[in-house]
């Protein structure tokens, strides 16, 4: 008796685990057909002298990878790159908490928060394509940048800010700051509403000023977002190629290649889809090297 | 894949190479077509994949009220009186540049349209029996020496590093460059931007001491068939449809373009005044564009941009240095 009740509980957890893959079997399928294939399909490609264009594509093993790691070019994309990550990261975060921190004051009329929070939020709701187009205008030599910038004691010359290899990639870094800062501070934002005022007046009776109560009670408390924020960020501004390639594509001569933009030339100006491959297969490393930790900080907070 | 596709030149040796497209040659063989009458065929290995339906014409635009206040009765002929005019216009208007060149690495075609059009215009080419001939080319050396000499006496437009042929367009339609080379597709944007603009075509200045005939740049719009395609000979009846006079001649007036056929005559008396100077310029000079049918064109016209971009920087002391650089970077492709 025992054991046909044993059964029967068996098989009703079979059926209910099989109804739950019945649920996921779409976006399954979806992720396997627009995700998982391509990826398998392109670490092939890496492992061939050419491929799409060779018609016998040949097995050439990691010489692909050895070309890419050992090509000058992708040195200088690496290290663009990490000055692109590093400081469009940490500059989100400042702002993004600076604002944030603005829109959940209690000294402003709710009102006037409401409003702002649409406007500190708007960068967020343009494409790539529109932010490349504006920032192209306003940083054209004749444009209202140069022109507010001349105004200022010290500056006479009109500065080219994309087309000059001393300042595109700055240039480029502050487009991209500004068109991400959004994200960070909408977060922040529903995070900070989330923390006991309790806290702050517990401190405050202890003795805690604002610099205090910052760093010992909001910090900590907002850790497993901004961690999470701090993750997602990184991996998304590696990849960062629409916003550079519209702006500068790369240039002016390579003082604002990137990884991604080395990828695409390598790809479709080059043709050598094999090498673009290669060079994809050591973004997609840098990137789940990213994820793992960013799996691992969501399960310890679980 | 369609049947028939349309086809950019740049894109014609990588897509034969592949084998994505077909032989047109036999194909008009087997037709018995008579391919004379086509004004350009962009061939792989001596056969044809690509005909030119229609070229779009890159002459000289010339803002003439610049001009005009600058001074100048006449529009310049040769590379000094370019110079020469470039300098007083520059040093009479508070900005304005003489003359701009769309060097973003994005998309380099400036290279093609708006610096190798002084190369052709003068007769030189860049290539010899089909491979690269850039060191030792004497055309080519004073080509670069030339555009070298308008950057160092500030007479190229500033932002050119990072400028695309839209940014080149719109400097010249507010008025803040003298001159520029440019598809004519572009006289729509213009009329419609700024109506009142005085402009005029003229061909392209050429080497002081040059008698021959000028080259002026062209792109083309051209088609093909697909290799998968299952009814090639039909394929082939569509393309010599669109490439007989009368069709030809109705497209190109359609597109504001120069036919593909050299039997064809456009009817442009409905067009704009301006179109017409620029067809007559046109029809003196022989279409080129050395590019087209070259492997992975948009790369050679990068590297090209880039060493372009160092020679004036001061980071390639010299013009042969800065050229072996681009010989060096264009063999492999050729190989």
């Amino acid at each position: 008796m025992a054991a046909k009740t044993k059964a029967k509980m068996g098989v009703k957890e079979k059926r209910r685990i099989l109804t739950a893959y019945r649920y996921l079997a779409p976006t399954i399928i979806i992720l396997v057909v627009l995700l998982v294939i391509p990826i398998c399909m392109v670490i092939g490609y890496s492992f061939f002298n050419n491929v799409i264009i060779e018609k016998n594509p040949v097995f050439v093993g990691i010489s692909n990878y050895v070309k890419i790691l050992t090509d000058k070019s992708f040195g200088v994309a690496v290290k663009n790159t990490l000055f692109f990550v590093i400081v469009s990261v940490i500059a989100h975060m400042i702002l993004g908490m600076t604002f944030a921190k603005v829109l959940n004051t209690v000294y402003l009329h709710n009102v006037t928060k409401a409003l702002f929070r649409v406007i500190y939020a708007l960068p967020w709701m343009f494409t790539a394509s529109v932010i490349a187009i504006l920032w192209k205008m306003m940083m054209n030599p004749s444009g209202i940048i140069n022109y507010i910038a001349m105004m200022l004691p010290g500056i006479t010359d009109k500065i080219d800010w994309l087309g000059s290899r001393k300042y595109a990639l700055v240039a480029v870094t502050i487009i991209n700051i500004w068109s991400g800062y959004p994200f960070y501070m909408v977060s922040i934002l529903a995070g900070l509403q989330g923390v006991s005022n309790d806290l702050y007046e517990a401190s405050a009776i202890d003795g805690a000023n604002a610099f205090n109560q910052f760093f010992h009670i909001t910090i900590p408390q907002l850790k497993p977002i901004l961690v999470s924020l701090l993750m997602l960020d990184c991996v998304w501004t590696i990849q960062q190629f629409a916003l550079i390639w519209m702006t500068t594509g790369g240039g002016p001569i390579n003082a604002t290649e990137t990884i991604s933009t080395y990828i695409y030339k390598a790809a479709f100006s080059k043709y050598q889809y094999a090498q673009a491959s290669a060079a994809a297969v050591i973004l997609l490393i840098v990137c789940s090297i990213l994820a793992v930790f960013y799996v691992k900080q969501q399960k310890s907070e679980d | 894949m369609a049947d028939v596709v349309g086809l950019d030149g740049s894109w014609v040796y990588d897509f034969a190479k592949q084998g994505s497209i077909s032989n047109l040659t036999d194909l008009m063989k087997t037709d018995g077509y008579d391919d004379t009458q086509l004004s350009s065929q962009i061939k792989y290995e001596g056969n044809t994949y690509m005909i030119p339906v229609v070229n779009f014409a890159y002459p000289m635009y010339c803002n003439m009220d610049i001009l005009k206040a600058a001074g100048i009765d006449k529009a310049p002929t040769t590379w000094d009186e370019f110079t020469a005019d470039c300098k007083t216009i520059v040093a009479s208007q508070s900005g304005v540049a003489g003359y701009a060149i769309p060097l973003s690495t994005e998309s380099p075609s400036g290279i093609q349209n708006n610096f190798m059009s002084w190369l052709w215009a003068s007769g030189g080419s860049m290539l010899k029996d089909g491979k690269p001939n850039l060191t030792g080319n004497q055309d080519m050396i004073d080509t670069v020496n030339f555009v070298k000499g308008l950057y160092d006496n500030g007479l190229m437009s500033e932002g050119s590093y990072s400028m695309k042929e839209a940014d080149m367009v719109e400097e010249f339609t507010n008025g803040r460059v003298a001159f520029m080379i440019d598809s004519l597709a572009h006289m729509t944007t213009i009329k419609k931007e700024a109506p009142d603009l005085n402009y005029e075509f003229i061909p392209v200045p050429t080497k002081t001491g040059f008698s021959g005939k000028s080259g002026m740049d062209v792109a083309n719009w051209g088609i093909g068939i697909a290799s998968n395609c299952q009814h090639q000979a039909e394929a082939m009846k569509f393309i010599e449809y669109m490439m007989s006079p009368e069709v030809n001649a109705n497209l190109a007036v359609l597109a504001n373009a120069f036919p593909g056929n050299s039997k064809a005559n456009p009817d442009y008396s409905a067009a704009d005044a301006k179109f017409t100077d620029a067809y007559k310029i046109y029809q003196n000079d022989t279409a080129i564009n050395e590019f087209t049918g070259l492997p992975t064109s948009e790369d050679l016209m990068r590297s090209y941009d880039e060493q372009l971009q160092l020679y004036p920087d001061g980071d390639t002391k010299t013009v042969d240095d800065m050229l072996k650089a681009v010989q060096d970077a264009w063999t492999p492709a050729f190989a």
